[in-house]
């Protein structure tokens, strides 16, 4: 049986200004599927996933998320979708375990302490759940901004730049959620720099050319980005 | 179908939201209790400075003092309102929360009632202070204080709003008060009056009219916030 699509874009253009960050990008992911996006900086990919995530609109073209289009229906696409973005989403003065329970509110989900920490403890974060986000490291907020998303349960993740501020256990650590992600069938669209390590995690590639779409296909046969020479992108552990 | 039921549940949806948003907001004035305290002082040196420019006649000190006190409120409420979204745009937490999704209406009226109690307590703080600084003290405490709830409500609804507004600008500390000064102008008139009323006696019974007003204004100021916010916030 053929799998269903989880992401299709059509046309999808977007401006900031007069600079256009996306022109024409089209393409289709199925559902369970890894992908990598990638391109230097500039090229699109967190307006990219800002647009699929509805943070932010398209100027033109369509995307539907699950067969539901994104436009038409914000609120049942932002049920089945989550988003790792630059911008961790956490509120500064609160705790870990705050922050989490703040977001589970809204979920409607647990929000007792100890499937919250059981949380924290995936992310490496268990002893720190009650010491304040504005006390930790740029790791840190990023290991606890991957937990607010996996709280979410989302049938489509959508991850940019997660292995940012990382050390090295915390690259094995994403590797490890991506590898569970899959399992549990989520579609993954991960924005990267990391080209070798998402060609060996991941099963189809999109490369973004300044703003537009320059390749969409296997990981395996994805071209290096252009201006990348690999030796640059540091790949962790 | 999933739409349909969906639908049915909005209402207990945005009132889970609603609470959701309102103990996350106390908690973080909670947290940020130290800027609560500041926000207090320089209501209190407004005040001060303002009876300075009165000078030492007692009687015109407190013919002016319910003037006084809301302008003086009205100040602090500016710096209270963009502190409560100074947390929420640091790592565009507000941004998370929409795209739980988390409604727009419930996240309003949360943030506006957080920011009520705020102004409201800041107001009936600032009280001893006139009363001390203007010799303007009432007996009618509990229509004092009703009439700052009525006040403040009038107050928070539009500043929530705006402060929502302004804390995606650059030039957010000078642009909230540009836009919500002349729009909570009526609010603040009727405030004085009925303030003013209490302070120096009610022979005509014209407090009712007053209090009445400005319980229309909170009404529709709270009513089109809540329309208004989610065009505010969302891109």
């Amino acid at each position: 049986m053929p799998r269903m699509i989880a992401v299709a874009a059509a046309g999808v253009c977007r401006r900031y200004g007069r600079r256009w960050a996306l022109t024409d990008v089209s393409f289709e992911v199925p559902e369970g599927a890894l992908v990598m996006v990638t391109g230097r900086n500039g090229s699109g990919k967190s307006t990219l996933l800002r647009v699929l995530a509805t943070a932010i609109r398209a100027d033109r073209g369509t995307v539907r998320i699950l067969g539901i289009d994104v436009h038409g229906a914000r609120d049942s696409v932002r049920r089945k979708v989550a988003l790792l973005g630059h911008r961790t989403h956490l509120y500064e003065p609160l705790t870990a375990l705050e922050n989490l329970v703040v977001r589970a509110r809204f979920l409607g989900a647990d929000s007792r302490r100890g499937p919250l920490l059981s949380r924290l403890e995936e992310v490496g974060l268990a002893d720190r759940g009650d010491d304040p986000v504005q006390s930790f490291s740029a790791g840190m907020r990023q290991r606890l901004a991957l937990a607010s998303v996996l709280q979410q349960q989302a049938r489509v993740v959508l991850l940019d730049e997660p292995y940012g501020h990382l050390d090295p256990p915390g690259f094995l650590l994403v590797d490890g959620l991506l590898q569970r992600l899959r399992r549990e069938g989520a579609t993954v669209l991960m924005a990267t720099h990391l080209v070798t390590r998402g060609r060996n995690l991941c099963d189809r590639g999109l490369v973004l050319e300044a703003g537009r779409l320059a390749y969409a296909g296997t990981a395996a046969q994805m071209p290096q980005p252009a201006g990348a020479d690999g030796a640059g992108f540091a790949e962790g552990a | 179908m999933e739409q349909d039921s969906r639908r049915a549940r909005e209402p207990e949806g945005r009132l889970k939201d609603l609470l959701a948003a309102l103990r996350k907001d106390l908690l973080l004035q909670w947290r940020g209790r130290a800027q609560v305290i500041a926000i207090f002082a320089f209501g209190a040196a407004a005040l001060l400075l303002f009876s300075f420019a009165i000078g030492p006649d007692s009687a015109a000190l407190r013919e002016h003092a319910a003037g006084f006190l809301w302008l003086g409120l009205l100040l602090a409420s500016t710096l209270a309102l963009a502190e409560s979204f100074e947390r929420e745009m640091e790592e565009q937490a507000l941004e998370g929360l929409l795209l739980l999704p988390a409604s727009t209406r419930g996240l309003y009226y949360g943030k506006a009632i957080a920011n009520w109690a705020h102004l409201a307590l800041l107001g009936v703080a600032l009280v001893p202070v006139m009363v001390v600084l203007y010799d303007a003290g009432t007996l009618r405490l509990i229509s004092l204080v009703g009439v700052i709830l009525l006040g403040t409500a009038g107050l928070s609804a539009p500043g929530t709003l705006y402060a929502a507004m302004t804390s995606q600008t650059r030039a957010r500390q000078t642009l909230l008060p540009l836009l919500l000064f002349p729009l909570v102008v009526p609010v603040l008139l009727a405030a004085v009056k009925a303030t003013s009323l209490l302070i120096l006696g009610d022979p005509m019974g014209q407090l009712r009219p007053w209090t009445t007003l400005l319980a229309a204004f909170a009404v529709i100021h709270w009513s089109i916030g809540g329309l208004l916010f989610g065009r505010v916030v969302e891109d």
